[in-house]
């Protein structure tokens, strides 16, 4: 059972997720996954750590997929975000959304990350490659 | 008096040091005035005055929000998830 709003420590994969929400109706699968990158602003990173409030990011994260739902034709949603320490490479959120046509999985899922940083009770640790660490805020 | 919950998160808790920690406030008293409270007692607190959103009971409220006893209210710095 793949519940649809998720904040875990586990790592995330993609596959069960696309099954979820795929159905008969859906001819497009859009998978955005948000990855730890090795830099930001130019300044090596070693690793994040991310923290959740996750009693209300889930509900938060749900609140997000029914404002994409208004704005266009899409079908089921699966929103999944890591919490805790994450390597450079390792996926940090999941963002999947089934839709009859592709052009509305796309700009659901864009719009769903997009509402997620600006929203969503999430915060990125920055641990720098030479020691120092900092929110993102 | 109230009695009320306080969630601290990401940067707010290394300021105060605490994840947690319990008000009594007088009825009546607001988010905003909480917050206040909160910046005379841990000055650090004062730069994120404006840039933050509040949450009561893990829903998004105002500054104007009226608290009452019991509830869990959380002070949300910049968020960065993604």
């Amino acid at each position: 059972m793949v519940e649809p709003f998720v904040i875990t420590t586990e790592p995330l994969d993609p596959a069960p997720l696309v099954a979820v929400v795929q159905t008969p109706d859906d001819g497009a699968v859009v998978t955005f996954s948000g990855v730890v990158r090795n830099h930001f602003g130019g300044r090596p990173t070693a690793f994040l750590v991310y923290e959740a409030y996750t009693e209300m990011a889930v509900p938060v994260l749900r609140q997000i997929a029914d404002e994409a739902r208004e704005r266009w034709p899409i079908g089921k949603v699966c929103v999944h975000h890591r919490v805790g320490r994450l390597e450079i490479g390792e996926t940090a959120v999941l963002v999947v959304v089934a839709a009859p046509h592709r052009d509305a999985a796309f700009a659901a899922a864009a719009y769903i990350m997009d509402r997620i940083k600006e929203i969503a009770p999430i915060w990125k640790q920055e641990h720098w490659a030479d020691g120092a660490a900092e929110w993102r805020e | 008096m109230i009695t009320v919950t306080v969630r601290f998160f990401a940067g707010h808790r290394d300021i105060v040091g605490k994840a947690t920690a319990q008000y009594t406030l007088a009825e009546g008293a607001t988010v905003g005035q909480l917050w206040e409270q909160l910046v005379v007692e841990y000055p650090r607190l004062a730069g994120y005055t404006g840039r933050l959103l509040f949450a009561v009971n893990q829903q998004f409220g105002q500054p104007t929000t009226v608290l009452v006893d019991g509830d869990e209210v959380a002070f949300i710095p910049p968020v960065s998830g993604g």
